[in-house]
């Protein structure tokens, strides 16, 4: 046995071949394209600040996209993290109309966040519902209670200091909010590409059984995701409504379809199972720069919505069109 | 059109003998990514005659079964009915061409009710093209009459047991007028007295002139029942005839292409210590005061019908579902097991029967499977090190000759003989106490079943104790020390040395020496 | 005979009674027949909308696009008024309705071509539908003055005792209870979602199948759209919005489940109805209408813990015993 034992490669590819081969380069090149496009289609596009405030367009939604791709590689969606910043924000107004100081606000956002993932996570691996009616049933039930709050007011007048998370500046144009989405970009592409927890996330996804009966802890995983979900919709919020200003019960109404978007064309697989970080983050840009690009050609925020849904569906269509094509 | 006499044109075209064959399959070839399903087989039925296709699992027969009923198309190959060549694009061209199937697994909907699945795509239809729903339940009973079934068809099925959803299933492959019936092992659920309806019913089709294929690995009811056979092996055809001018040796030296007693490794019988004392497991609907021991380099053999219970009393013992009550003591200490992780670190792992679900993580790499009940190893707290990963992956690749064209290939690619030993590298590479394989030989080919019994030899010789799950009573005799017995969840016998026969095991198994006993 | 007894529906008109009748001790006048059809009426397009999302649902499939279709249609159809105000209504419906389906089918060729997961395919319809709204009417509102007197007074024509909006939807409903129950694509819905690889035994195909229920959403989507633009007599790009979750929570509170092949379409009628007699009665009973959403998003939560409750997998019984007992 040990001598016909044949030899069996560890590796049919150089990990830089496959790269090169990836959904996330072709991304790559997309974003220097849409890159180059914008820079010729408007004087305006290439200055520094510009592309500092474009980043504005799309640092919030990637926070939740992080964790949301994490989630949805492991089989699950939630599509309450719009509603959830709703309600985070609506707690963190009402606790700033009593005077409370910017750490206790944080804390209030993040905790709601939390709060809300904990309550889908229960719901889905406590009672094994379906996350997507779960999370839709979530969405208007964490909104509602924000319209429950403040009905057609708003909340404003929060402490001077919290407009540091939505408009500070960490150093020359490096936004507050754009160095936070660096940070947690890489330790999300830390948690899913380099921890036996990520490891997990892609065995659940693949196959939720057979990581079962592997050992591996199925539901405490995807609860911990609705968590992270869940805390990073309160982070979002924070940033949002110090960018803002201000809170009213409609706030960042349809981010749900934004971020899901957003998973989906840096290359997560809907059905779970497969996609990175790195596709994510670059999908961000693309997302960032295209919306961006709109403006300044004073497109309507409604018609780069209708773009935003092709692409959505394009980004799964197009290569199973072409799957059916070369057959 | 199918019914009706031969079109004179035919019949003037090709005037063919009373036995010409009503079904005729020829040169079929079929394959999925990392398997050659069938390789240019060959298959004639008649009518009024009862064709048994035998065959170890993973010889083919299924595979044959979905192409013949349009499920799948050939890759190669031609089906002729009645002597012209036809092609099923989908299931409904099968059954207009009056192929009809009495499935493995049945194929019904909890929600409809019974008339409804025994005519679902082809009900009666009234005014506006509305189904009939008086004709529709009068000729659902009509049927349930016929094969002697007291079902009311209006029922929902959700309600009925699972004997009565086999006649349901067998119902419906009635309900059109077929020329071919075909069964796939239609007897693996049933029990005795239920199977003699079932001959009854085969010979009452046989009357009717309608060609039947029968499919089983039993071979007393392919001699009881059939007219003719076809032998597969490992997808390719071996051999038809009449089952007059065959014996049952024959049969099984073209099955397995030599004979049984050669196929099991000799095995060195030192058993140790006790490692395993599973007492007074209850399950509300499973299986009620199991409990057994397990010692050192012992194989301990659990044999039983389809359904006797005995995959779900493992799964208890692995974590993955609760026992209503029941303790498990390893090394004769007490351990609590809530999950498959609890199970693991006591050191008992579980290589479960449905490798695609439950054993394999398809979509991820081999080594990535192995190492996944491992990762708490191979990595540095909580940082996975992939030098570490492919080393523990190359060592027991190696030790379980695995072929594959590398360690970071999709697991779902490889064939099921691969697979399972990828299953059991996965547990071994934690080092296991006690382990326990399900059906472990079950569709895969001849070549990774000899391996996977040499290896579970070589196993038992290292000190491992092993419980093997099999319904294959040549595997369960060749392999096993001692052999329990379980039937409806009990435990009907336990069986060693002389008692272990492949009589007494069927007898305990269908309850045939019990029921004696009970009656007189 | 137990059976239905226990159902989801017996069950649900239990509520409503009991919701009626707790409204109807403190504030009498909401039970009064004319009030009661009010109600119904203004019930009318959530009924039209969740016969057609149950039957989606029942094939395994969701379409949230539905809201977006019918703001779309209702547009196109106040747009064409605008334009052509002879246009007879009878015109105007089958438009609409056409329309409606072309939608639809769109989402079904998606799922049934493409294979792309429903969910993702509405949620991007949805957003497209939206955008073309503002696209084709420039972001304009388009008001009662501007619309023809036949357009805007269909649906509000009283035909006994009842407007022709909620006769419409009455018929609706009667008609997909005789689809789902007596015609074969009806059948095949269950078939298809109870258990999609058997349904491939049996001859159906699952993508066909579920093409044809995104049409009749769609379909049933569009008219809606007209009846939605013509009652309220406004057409702008966010009506209806958000009203697919509605949609989709009087399925779920009517036992449709998610799962697929479970439920009734007389399940999802008295989940838009328990929906309407509660989002009527908020402000007779004096709180704030803002409570809503929150309210149908707790239905939904606990519907959906109740449906996995009802059906929670009983494992095989093998035991004798076990088999005797229930």
């Amino acid at each position: 046995m040990t001598d016909a034992t044949r030899h069996i490669p560890d590796r049919l590819q150089s990990p830089a071949a496959r790269a090169l081969k990836s959904w996330e380069s072709l991304l790559l090149a997309v974003a220097i394209a849409v890159f180059i496009v914008n820079s010729f289609a408007s004087p305006y596009f290439l200055s520094a600040w510009n592309l500092s405030d474009a980043t504005f367009n799309f640092t919030e939604k990637a926070m939740i996209a992080f964790a949301m791709a994490m989630l949805i590689i492991a089989g699950e969606i939630d599509l309450s993290v719009a509603s959830i910043i709703a309600l985070a924000s609506t707690a963190m107004g009402a606790a700033a109309q009593v005077g409370a100081g910017v750490p206790v606000l944080v804390l209030i956002g993040l905790g709601t966040g939390l709060l809300c993932g904990a309550i889908n996570g229960l719901l889905v691996t406590g009672l094994g519902l379906p996350s997507i009616v779960v999370t839709i049933g979530t969405m208007s039930l964490f909104r509602g209670i924000s319209f429950i709050v403040l009905g057609d007011k708003a909340y404003t007048g929060y402490p001077p200091g919290f407009a540091y998370f939505g408009q500070g500046y960490v150093w020359w144009v490096i936004s507050f909010e754009f160095a936070l989405f660096a940070v947690l970009a890489a330790v999300y592409a830390v948690v899913l590409h380099k921890t036996s927890f990520g490891r997990a996330v892609y065995a659940i996804g693949n196959n939720p059984t057979g990581a079962l009966f592997s050992g591996i802890r199925v539901a405490r995983v995807k609860f911990v995701l609705f968590l992270l979900t869940g805390l990073m919709s309160g982070l979002a919020a924070v940033c949002l409504t110090s960018r803002l200003g201000s809170t009213r019960p409609s706030i960042a109404t349809g981010w749900e379809l934004e971020v899901v978007t957003m998973v989906v064309l840096g290359g997560v697989n809907i059905l779970g199972g497969s996609g990175t970080i790195p596709g994510v983050v670059i999908a961000a840009f693309v997302m960032g720069l295209v919306t961006f690009g709109f403006g300044l050609l004073n497109v309507p925020g409604i018609v780069m919505s209708i773009f935003v849904g092709l692409l959505l569906i394009a980004v799964i269509a197009l290569p199973r069109l072409w799957a059916m094509w070369r057959r | 059109m199918l019914q009706t006499a031969p079109h004179p044109a035919d019949a003037a075209a090709a005037p063919r003998p009373a036995t010409a064959p009503v079904l005729r399959l020829a040169g079929v070839s079929k394959s999925f990514p990392g398997v050659k399903a069938l390789s240019g087989v060959s298959l004639e039925l008649f009518a009024g005659q009862v064709t048994a296709l035998v065959g170890e699992n993973g010889a083919g027969k299924s595979t044959v079964v979905k192409i013949l009923t349009g499920i799948y198309r050939p890759d190669a190959g031609g089906i002729e009915v009645a002597g012209s060549p036809v092609r099923f694009a989908a299931a409904r061209d099968a059954a207009a061409a009056g192929i009809t199937a009495i499935h493995q697994e049945t194929v019904l909907f909890d929600e409809l009710s019974v008339a409804e699945n025994i005519f679902l795509g082809h009900a009666p239809r009234g005014r506006f093209g509305l189904i009939d729903r008086p004709a529709m339940r009068r000729e659902a009973a009509a049927i349930l009459a016929r094969i002697g079934a007291r079902i009311d068809p209006r029922m929902p099925l959700k309600d009925l047991g699972i004997a009565s959803r086999h006649l349901v299933a067998i119902a419906r492959a009635l309900s059109v007028d077929a020329r071919v019936v075909i069964m796939d092992e239609p007897t693996a659920a049933l029990s005795q007295t239920e199977i003699e309806e079932l001959y009854d019913l085969v010979e009452r089709l046989k009357a009717e002139g309608r060609a039947i294929l029968f499919i089983s690995h039993k071979f007393d009811e392919v001699f009881r029942i059939a007219d003719r056979y076809t032998v597969f092996r490992d997808g390719e055809h071996v051999g038809s005839g009449l089952i007059a001018e065959v014996s049952e040796d024959d049969l099984v030296r073209m099955m397995v292409g030599r004979s049984v007693d050669q196929i099991f490794p000799a095995r060195a019988h030192r058993i140790g210590d006790e490692v395993l004392r599973v007492r007074d497991f209850c399950h509300a609907t499973e299986f009620d005061r199991i409990g057994f021991t397990l010692r050192r380099g012992e194989v301990l053999g659990f044999y039983g019908l389809v359904g006797a219970g005995r995959s779900e009393l493992m799964q208890a013992v692995f974590g993955i579902t609760r026992p209503a009550s029941g303790t498990v003591e390893v090394d004769g200490r007490p351990v609590t097991i809530r999950a498959p992780g609890d199970a693991i670190a006591a050191g008992i792992v579980y290589v479960p029967e449905d490798r695609g679900k439950q054993g394999t993580v398809a979509g991820l790499p081999i080594f990535q499977n192995v190492t996944l009940p491992s990762l708490s190893r191979t990595s540095r707290n909580g940082f996975l090190r992939l030098a570490r990963e492919f080393a523990l992956a190359r060592q027991y690749a190696g030790r379980l000759d695995l072929r594959a064209a590398a360690l970071d290939q999709d697991v779902g690619n490889l064939s099921g003989g691969n697979q399972q030993k990828v299953v059991i590298a996965k547990w071994l590479a934690t080092k296991p106490r006690v382990i326990i394989l399900d059906e472990p030989t079950k569709g895969i080919d001849i070549g990774s079943k000899a391996a996977v019994h040499a290896f579970m030899a070589e196993l038992a010789a290292e000190g491992l104790a092993v419980v093997m799950v099999s319904s294959e009573i040549p595997e369960v005799l060749g392999m096993s020390d001692r052999v329990i017995v379980m039937r409806e969840g009990l435990i009907a016998a336990e069986l060693s040395g002389a008692d272990l026969t492949p009589e007494t095991l069927v007898r305990h198994a269908a309850g045939i020496g019990a029921a004696q006993g009970a009656a007189t | 005979m137990s059976g239905v007894l226990k159902s989801r529906e017996a069950l649900l008109v239990a509520v409503i009674a009991a919701l009626l009748a707790v409204i109807a001790s403190r504030f009498p006048s909401f039970v009064t027949p004319g009030n009661l059809a009010r109600v119904l009426n203004d019930t009318a397009p959530l009924i039209i909308l969740a016969v057609g999302q149950a039957l989606v649902i029942l094939t395994r499939c969701i379409d949230l696009s539905v809201a977006a279709n019918l703001a779309l249609t209702g547009m196109v159809c106040a747009m064409l008024n605008v334009a052509m105000p002879g246009l007879p209504v009878a015109a105007i419906l089958a438009l609409a309705m056409t329309m409606g389906a072309c939608l639809g089918a769109l989402n079904g060729l998606l799922v049934w071509k493409l294979s792309i997961p429903p969910i993702v395919v509405t949620l991007g319809t949805m957003t497209i539908f939206r955008g073309l709204i503002f696209v084709i009417s420039d972001g304009t509102w388009i008001n009662a003055h501007q619309m023809s007197p036949a357009f805007t007074g269909f649906p509000r024509t009283v035909i006994l005792g009842l407007p022709v909006l909620a006769w419409i939807a009455l018929a609706v409903a009667a008609l997909f209870l005789l689809v789902v129950a007596r015609a074969p694509l009806g059948r095949a819905f269950y078939a298809v979602g109870g258990n999609p690889h058997a349904a491939v035994y049996a001859g159906l195909n699952v993508g066909r199948t579920q093409f044809w229920a995104f049409v009749i959403s769609g379909t049933l989507a569009g008219l809606t759209g007209y009846l939605w633009v013509a009652r309220y007599s406004i057409a702008y790009v966010d009506i209806a919005g958000g009203f697919e979750l509605e949609v989709v929570a009087a399925c779920v509170i009517g036992g449709i489940s998610i799962a697929g092949g479970a439920g009734t379409v007389l399940g999802a009628v008295l989940g838009a109805l328990f929906l309407g007699i509660v989002k009527n009665a908020l402000p007779v009973v004096g709180i704030s209408p803002f409570w809503q959403l929150a309210i149908s998003g707790s239905a939904i939560v606990i519907a959906v813990a109740f449906n996995a409750r009802a059906r929670r997998a009983k494992g095989r019984i093998i035991l004798r015993r076990a088999e005797a007992a229930p």
